[in-house]
């Protein structure tokens, strides 16, 4: 850039000095201060998560800090029903990510793979549960089991999130096929590999980071999902919908320890993840 | 992916690869089989079996039967407007915001972070990691009628311009429409941040030295180059937070008060407590109509259609 105008003459160089240079300064330290402030308004939340895990609370509610303590995080379980919920959140985190991540790495393929009659319609029917409400998908799902007398259980929340995670899984790897040369797998093919072989020993391993980040996205969104559950849960109680329950009778500092604890082990992988990746790289 | 056809071969290959059969032809449906009959059934089916609810009339006593009756939309329009209204209301006003607030974050990551850039982005998608009820629930400790927050505006009497203006009342941010606004912006800003920085990181920031060669200021400059360029964020960033911050009821649970039920309030209050599925059908169809209205309006007039 300097070079450029350096060489030709008639650079108004001297004619733009300070005033854009100090508009620009300013405009530029204007956005760091409200990027640096809409990062604590998204930060303020987290911090008080963590701070209030270590509170003792004199009453039920855990609104304001009275004493530090290491209560709370030694005796996670000492609420209630607290460590039930959070064991079925995990489980059925576990097994609609299972579910989710199987059914929409395939589809994935075949629809990046794939020439067919229907792919607009279907890249549609993936893309539309996405963009609807979560109250109205939670909604239309219990009256559709009420409707075919499916008991409201395990079951129907299992279902219920592996059809949700399963467009995002689906978007996800999809993301990461475009990105791969398809003569990998051709090569492949002229070395006689067949489909199956050929999937599984080029396509699959080169798509696995974002398999992988699909899977862990989507059991996020799972063990999270409270407004879908609440429809579809029955008596049946994850952690999001035993907070739910318990907001309006008490707010032990427990909750705060697993909002904690949720946090640091996301941020402990994302970080290995990232490790992995950066050695994979080279 | 449609190019397989038309690689030169490699060299070198005796055989030709095997031709594609007429199996081929079947096996993308087979591969979509699982995942499309588990969207049709479960996705498709009941939304078809909601709008068949909607139009039911009945009782849980003697039975639903299905009559036409499109005065269930006229009934809950007619009880629920308020609620309705609301969430429109709250929703764009959170879109609006995030906007306000991701832009300079997204800005600034994409533009001034240098080497801080791969932790700001880890940064920005940290706080999905914890609960989304418990972050809400810890708006509730931050903006109490005692906490710092409230007592500072409270003293530099902004609280008594958003009282007059209906934002807020008795002086208070909890249980007002402000702080549901506030919660609902917050729960959906990285839905908002990440699709403008994604737009924001490939622009070339010669243009904009280009610009300013050609005698732009920089506000002319953002305007003229910037924010065109980045629309497209700015679009899919409006979709990611304006429908679900349209049907959430969380934050107006948690940070409101009943004066502050949205819509999603009486869907809830439908189905699960006065158990009247027909109106609640009618209360859900509604809400999912009017979203898909207002999204084609929008993405129509914003003049981006591929975005599916």
């Amino acid at each position: 850039m300097t070079a450029v105008k350096e060489s030709d003459p008639y650079a108004p160089t001297e004619f733009r000095p300070k005033k854009v240079g100090f508009g620009r300064w300013v405009r530029e330290h204007l956005v760091t201060f409200f990027g640096i402030l809409g990062l604590l308004y998204l930060f303020a939340p987290i911090f008080v998560v963590i701070v209030f895990s270590f509170n003792k609370p004199k009453g039920l509610f855990n609104y304001t800090f009275t004493e530090f303590s290491f209560d709370a995080w030694t005796g996670v379980c000492d609420v209630p029903g607290m460590c039930d919920s959070l064991w079925l959140s995990i489980r059925i985190a576990f097994f609609s990510t299972l579910a989710a991540t199987i059914l929409g790495t395939i589809a994935a393929f075949a629809l990046v793979r794939h020439k067919f009659r229907g792919r607009g319609f279907a890249n549609i029917l993936i893309f539309v549960p996405m963009a609807t409400p979560e109250v109205v998908v939670g909604s239309s799902l219990l009256v559709l089991f009420v409707n075919m007398g499916v008991p409201l259980g395990q079951l129907t929340i299992w279902i219920a999130h592996t059809m949700f995670c399963l467009s995002f899984v689906i978007v996800t790897v999809k993301a990461r096929l475009v990105g791969l040369d398809p003569r990998l797998e051709q090569a492949a093919q002229d070395l006689y590999a067949n489909r199956v072989q050929t999937f599984f020993r080029i396509t699959f391993p080169l798509i696995m980071p974002g398999v992988v980040a699909a899977a862990m996205l989507s059991f996020s969104l799972s063990f999270d999902d409270f407004i879908i559950t609440n429809f579809n849960s029955g008596s049946e109680v994850t952690f999001p919908m035993f907070v739910w329950g318990t907001s309006k009778k008490a707010l032990p500092p427990q909750i705060n320890v697993i909002g904690t604890a949720m946090l640091l082990i996301a941020l402990f992988v994302v970080i290995v993840g990232r490790a992995i990746g950066k050695r994979r790289a080279r | 992916m449609t190019a397989i056809a038309h690689v030169p071969p490699t060299g070198g290959t005796a055989t030709p690869p095997p031709e594609p059969g007429r199996s081929n032809k079947l096996t993308p449906y087979f591969l979509l089989l699982p995942a499309g009959l588990a969207l049709l059934v479960f996705f498709v089916l009941p939304i078809l079996t909601l709008i068949n609810t909607s139009l039911q009339s009945g009782g849980l006593e003697e039975g639903y039967t299905f009559t036409w009756s499109f005065s269930n939309y006229w009934d809950v329009w007619v009880d629920y407007w308020p609620q309705f209204l609301r969430s429109f209301v709250y929703a764009g006003s959170a879109t609006v915001l995030a906007i306000l607030i991701a832009y300079p974050i997204a800005y600034m990551i994409a533009f001034k972070a240098g080497q801080w850039r791969s932790i700001l982005l880890v940064l920005i998608i940290a706080p999905f990691f914890t609960s989304f009820l418990i972050r809400t629930l810890a708006w509730t400790t931050i903006l109490s009628d005692t906490g710092p927050v409230t007592s500072f505006f409270r003293s530099i009497h902004v609280l008594a311009l958003t009282d007059w203006i209906g934002l807020t009342s008795d002086s208070r941010i909890l249980a007002t429409p402000l702080a549901v606004i506030l919660g609902l912006t917050y729960n959906f800003l990285p839905f908002m941040t990440l699709p403008l920085y994604a737009s924001l990181e490939k622009q070339d920031p010669g243009l904009l030295q280009a610009a300013g060669d050609l005698y732009a200021s920089s506000w002319q400059g953002f305007w003229k180059i910037t924010w065109p360029l980045s629309l497209p964020g700015v679009i899919s960033g409006t979709l990611l937070t304006f429908i679900p911050a349209a049907g959430d009821y969380v934050n107006a649970t948690f940070l409101g008060s009943m004066r502050e039920s949205m819509t999603g309030n009486a869907i809830d209050a439908l189905f699960l407590r006065i158990r009247d599925y027909s109106h609640a059908a009618a209360l859900s169809v509604s809400l999912m109509a009017a979203i898909v209205v207002l999204v084609i309006y929008y993405v129509r007039r914003s003049g981006t259609e591929d975005l599916v």
